[in-house]
């Protein structure tokens, strides 16, 4: 694992064909639309980070969805982002996952050792490639990174960590909802992601699947410790499941705090309740 | 047991009534119910089949017909496959050419036949020349649409993962727009026989439609039945393969997921 700077990792590492966003930064010049951060000197220990933004903001055309924002989040951490709706989590999500890029600020995350991009987004809805056999689905995720059996095999292994391995010869269109979202956690963690974005992947579900998925989300991060940043809507949500909540409003971090509470976590436990309400006073413009 | 005899009998009720007809029709020829000048009776066709099949003119005239088909057909596919993908693919290239394809696409293709005859005479040339461009568009316009209609969420996530630009053709973009391109393909095949029952019957010296004509002037109405027979089943068969291979590569659609 090293960590280096987000201009620097599209520089194809293998001589693998160039991607569109590969061009473009390629062809811009630094400082312009992506400003060039110096590779941090390796005095401190960087490898406990696992991304940083410096003064990151993100405006559309003259609206500044966000503003300024500092943030570290150490290797491992489970963190849930919750805002009101509008407030910029996606973007947030997009910058870091490299789907978009900051107006002003820089951006640095930790790479494999060759490069090769190991931030995982999962999206609010499954995206799975409906003419792709579900374990072929989940091969996707190792785009880069394996072939063939290899592969395949990875592919299996995941799935049955999902409690999906007997499905992984149907089509997608026979899984359920939530089972297709599990696919998609399968495809996000199969080539073991140092970070992993979720976009309210589970805003779709009914809640006992989704209470469900919050437990399989939780046991895998404990096995495979990546960093975890959780978008919600459900503040509950991101209490039972965060190590760190950080509230986002008006384009910037209004609250952040630690949740320091054992693992596991009771559903409905008074710790829990406690802090639900402050993050919704903070969310409602307080009323204490 | 008693659902395959209710599957035979289901399957076996859709032939009920064209066979009911064929009787019929062949109870009024006999019975001079039916002008033997106005239409020929079913025996009659089968008889000229049958002649026609031994002197070997009707396999003859079937493969010249074919050829003709499937060569017009694969010229006129591929370049509205090609540009279908560049113009799904690049907006440069559709900028360049989708308004004037567009404005092309407004001439009733079987309205250049006078021009086309001007230009090739009766040759191999015209055919090609008509069923070509008739085939053109709407394998065009569906692969233009198809590529379009990709959803773009998986576009996005295929970028997320990594994938280089001829992965995502080949895993996301083409897959995604391969339903649109086969109801071009079989509105394709439709218009190819029929392109090629115009021509052959116009301009030509050979093939099912010329067989047609020449009957018609030696009054031969049982092989001008004939032909019209064979036209219907040689475009069926096209049909039938091409939701054959429709069936094979969408097996992942819901639509032809048998439970
Ligand atoms: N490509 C874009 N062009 C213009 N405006 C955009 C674009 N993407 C996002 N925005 C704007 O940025 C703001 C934040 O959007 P974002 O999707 O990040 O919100 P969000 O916090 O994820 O909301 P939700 O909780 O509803 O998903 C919105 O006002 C949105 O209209
Ligand atoms: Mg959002």
């Amino acid at each position: 694992m090293s960590v280096i700077t987000l201009d620097q990792q599209t520089k194809p590492a293998r001589p693998v064909k160039e991607t569109a966003e590969a061009r473009a930064l390629r062809e811009t010049p630094p400082g312009q639309w992506f400003p060039y951060a110096a590779p941090k000197p390796r005095d401190q220990d960087n490898r406990d980070v696992a991304f940083s933004f410096r003064g990151v903001s993100r405006k559309f055309g003259d609206k500044t969805v966000l503003d300024n924002i500092d943030l570290d989040v150490p290797a491992g951490q489970f963190i849930a982002v919750i805002g009101k709706s509008g407030c910029g989590k996606s973007t947030l999500l997009r910058l870091l996952t490299g789907l978009d890029k900051p107006t002003s600020g820089t951006l640095t995350l930790n790479k494999g050792a060759e490069g090769e991009n190991r931030t995982r987004i999962m999206f609010q809805e499954p995206r799975l490639l409906p003419w792709a056999k579900i374990a072929r689905n989940v091969e996707v995720g190792l785009t880069g990174i394996a072939k063939g059996a290899e592969a395949r095999e990875k592919s299996l292994a995941i799935l049955s960590e999902v409690g999906l391995a007997d499905r992984a010869e149907e089509w997608p269109s026979v899984l359920s909802g939530g089972q297709r979202q599990r696919v998609a956690l399968a495809r996000a963690l199969v080539a073991h992601p140092y970070i992993l974005a979720l976009d309210e992947p589970l805003g779709a579900l009914d809640a006992l699947t989704r209470i469900e998925m919050q437990h399989l989300l939780e046991s895998i991060w404990q096995q495979q410790t990546f960093t975890a940043v959780l978008v919600t809507h459900d503040v509950a949500e991101a209490v039972a499941l965060a190590d760190r909540v950080i509230v986002i409003d008006h384009g910037r971090i209004a609250l952040d705090f630690d949740i320091p509470l054992e693992r596991p976590r009771r559903h409905g436990s008074p710790e829990l309740a406690r802090l639900e309400g402050k993050i919704l006073d903070t969310l409602f413009g307080g009323s204490d | 047991m008693k659902s395959t005899g209710q599957s035979i009998l289901r399957n076996g009720t859709g032939w009920l009534l064209p066979a009911l007809i064929v009787l019929v029709w062949e109870i009024a020829a006999r019975t001079g119910l039916i002008s033997p000048n106005v239409m020929a009776a079913p025996s009659a066709v089968a008889e000229a089949f049958w002649r026609l099949l031994l002197s070997g003119e009707l396999v003859r005239n079937i493969g010249v017909s074919t050829a003709r088909a499937l060569s017009g057909f694969a010229i006129g596919g591929s370049i509205g496959l090609i540009f279908g993908l560049a113009n799904g693919l690049s907006g440069l290239s559709r900028n360049l050419t989708d308004t004037t394809l567009q404005m092309v696409r407004n001439i009733p293709h079987l309205a250049l036949i006078p021009l086309v005859i001007l230009w090739f005479g009766i040759d191999e040339e015209a055919k090609l020349f008509l069923v070509a461009l008739g085939v053109f568009f709407p394998i065009y316009v569906n692969t233009l649409l198809g590529i379009q209609s990709v959803d773009p969420q998986l576009v996005e996530m295929g970028r997320v993962y990594g994938m280089s630009r001829t992965t995502l053709f080949f895993r996301v973009i083409l897959p995604g727009a391969l339903p649109a391109i086969f109801v071009g393909l079989r509105y394709a095949l439709g218009i190819m026989w029929l392109t090629l029952i115009v021509a052959e019957t116009i301009a030509a010296s050979s093939g099912l439609g010329y067989m047609a004509m020449q009957a018609r002037e030696f009054l031969l109405i049982d092989v001008v039945v004939l032909s019209i027979l064979i036209y219907a089943l040689l475009g069926k068969l096209a049909d039938s393969f091409a939701r054959l291979l429709e069936r094979l590569t969408l097996q992942w659609h819901p639509a032809f997921q048998t439970a």
